[in-house]
């Protein structure tokens, strides 16, 4: 009996416990970590169950209905999925233009130069003012008119870009925005010029900032990319589209369609969250 | 010349060169009837301030008094609305209407590269290293050699005792460590004067003494400074001369000992009472 300090005996303690029969701290942080890790783990397997059933069962249901050809899949699921690369280029080619667009736009938008500024805003007024789907057959059957002939895929490339582009346009410039004052006022007085400002220390820093709403916009394009199926771009809704009318097999087709587009933005915002996630984890702070 | 006349109309009637100053020496930094307007709100009303080679100078007041007004006017991030500015023989006047102006812009340019300023937040550039931080200026603006920059750098990194630090991101310093790389960026521009805008008044209370003791250290070598700040105990140590700032204007100016230790003007005794609290006994 040698620690009695006022709470029971060495006797009837066990290695969980401490002096006055209270868990241990360590025992108590261990126990908190576990009944976490588990409750997580419940609500991920009843999640998935979830979709499962969800998804399953309306999978189920259509083969069960007799109403859907199973046939039609490996007939033309090839000729379908053969437009993924096509949506996936049409994507990229417009997600990089339309950063380039909106590099200067935001420029313009941030310009104190009235007609440089005037120009910006009437690119961004212009282009949210009227649809995308206006936009890309305007550029691919109204500018021949005037002799600007473009083939189908510079078309539809440049009517995604530059309407994309009109949107980052803002936010890039609220991102530069977003830089605290004293950044710019660090290099204004190293004495660095307007030019050298921009380029070294400000833009670095906002095209961080926005770096997930470029990644947000790629992803909503491989969406918006199916409309450039409307000036024959062979892209994944114009190969559904074309094969559900030929051949009468209209709602398979899209369903392939619709779970290819569904698959893809899965990936990429998986990737996205990795790379946000790294960019959280990273040293450098803005 | 006509700088004669104005530095007798204007002359500083507080200027008396401090010990280090050797006699006959010309200030290398004036700013002359200084006045501040923003909108109609009269911030600096007519201040004038001659600094000579290798003294220190503190600025002190209330909040909102213009001290940092005043500061961030002799290298123009604010652009005064009457007065100028004389930076080792260099004089812009104040341009209100005409701040956007190329020939003015590029003056104001030539007086930042004489006059380099430290931020009360560090305005570290976060995306770049501590290196880059601190050859950005002297290759982009001085047009120094990569090399030549790097070396230069090094030896202030080791100045301001974080030579082991060349390669880290700000994000991964203390704020005393930064504002360090802060003043050491500031001397890699080998400027005429260093101009210090409350460079402790955002670090934890434990972090302030690092930074002070490289400021005291630059002091003693015979740095040319203008310090606002709010540590008396950096002012008596290391200022040759202390102006207290009330309303826009110099209410008190002296050396430490007679504007710290026994204050004539009432407000400043006012300002110092509640600076130091109720157990300091002025005089």
């Amino acid at each position: 009996m040698a620690m009695g300090v006022g709470g029971p005996g060495l006797a009837g303690r066990t290695s969980t416990e401490d002096a006055f029969g209270l868990a241990r701290p360590e025992v108590i942080v261990a126990e908190i970590a576990a009944s976490r890790a588990r409750a997580g783990f419940r609500f991920r397997v009843i999640f998935l169950l979830t979709w499962l059933v969800l998804v399953g069962g309306l999978v189920i249901a259509l083969a069960q209905s007799g109403k859907v050809d199973p046939t039609f899949i490996g007939k033309w699921g090839p000729f379908i999925i053969q437009g993924i690369p096509v949506t996936i280029f049409v994507s990229l080619c417009s997600i990089v233009l339309a950063v380039a667009f909106a590099l200067f736009g935001a420029l313009g938008r941030l310009s104190r130069n009235p007609p440089i500024y005037a120009v910006a805003t009437l690119y961004v007024s212009m282009v949210r003012g009227t649809p995308l789907i206006v936009q890309i057959i305007f550029i691919y059957l109204a500018l021949p008119q005037f002799g600007i002939v473009l083939d189908p895929l510079p078309s539809g490339i440049l009517a995604l870009s530059f309407n994309y582009g009109a949107y980052l346009t803002e936010i890039f410039r609220a991102g530069v925005e977003a830089i605290p004052r004293g950044q710019r006022e660090a290099a204004q007085a190293l004495g660095m010029q307007e030019r050298s400002i921009m380029r070294r220390v400000i833009l670095p820093q906002a095209i961080r900032i926005v770096t997930p709403a470029i990644g947000n916009d790629f992803i909503s394009m491989t969406k918006d990319s199916a409309l450039v199926s409307y000036v024959t771009i062979q892209e994944v809704f114009w190969r559904a589209n074309n094969a559900g009318t030929q051949t009468f097999r209209n709602f398979e087709a899209l369903m392939i369609a619709a779970a290819v587009y569904w698959a893809m933005t899965i990936v990429f915002s998986l990737a996205q969250e990795r790379l946000e996630k790294r960019m959280a984890e990273s040293d450098v702070r803005v | 010349m006509d700088q004669v006349t104005v530095s007798v109309d204007h002359h500083d009637p507080f200027a008396t060169p401090g010990a280090l100053t050797p006699t006959g020496a010309r200030p290398i930094v004036r700013a002359v009837d200084l006045q501040k307007f923003y909108g109609a709100n009269h911030v600096l009303k007519g201040v004038t301030l001659e600094v000579f080679p290798r003294e220190t100078i503190c600025l002190i007041g209330k909040s909102g008094s213009g001290k940092s007004t005043l500061l961030r006017c002799i290298n123009f991030l604010e652009e005064p609305t009457v007065g100028f500015i004389e930076v080792d023989g260099l004089r812009v006047g104040a341009d209100p209407l005409h701040a956007r102006n190329r020939a003015h812009q590029e003056q104001i340019r030539q007086i930042r590269l004489r006059a380099q300023m430290v931020f009360q937040e560090f305005n570290l550039f976060p995306h770049m290293k501590v290196i880059d931080n601190l050859i950005e200026g002297p290759i982009r603006v001085k047009g120094q050699s990569r090399d030549q920059a790097i070396a230069t750098a090094e030896r202030y990194l080791a100045k301001v005792g974080l030579a082991e630090k060349r390669d880290e991101y700000p994000g991964r310093l203390s704020g005393g460590q930064k504002q360090r790389v802060a003043i050491a960026r500031a001397l890699t521009m080998e400027p005429k004067v260093l101009l210090f805008d409350e460079p402790t008044s955002a670090l934890d209370p434990t972090l302030v003494g690092e930074v002070i003791n490289v400021m005291e250290e630059l002091a003693h070598e015979g740095a040319t400074m203008i310090v606002v700040t709010h540590e008396m105990a950096f002012a008596r140590e290391a200022a040759d001369r202390v102006y207290f700032i009330e309303g826009g204007q110099f209410a008190e100016v002296g050396p430490p000992e007679q504007v710290i230790e026994s204050p004539q003007d009432p407000r400043t005794r006012e300002f110092l009472a509640r600076t130091f609290g109720k157990a300091h006994v002025p005089g």
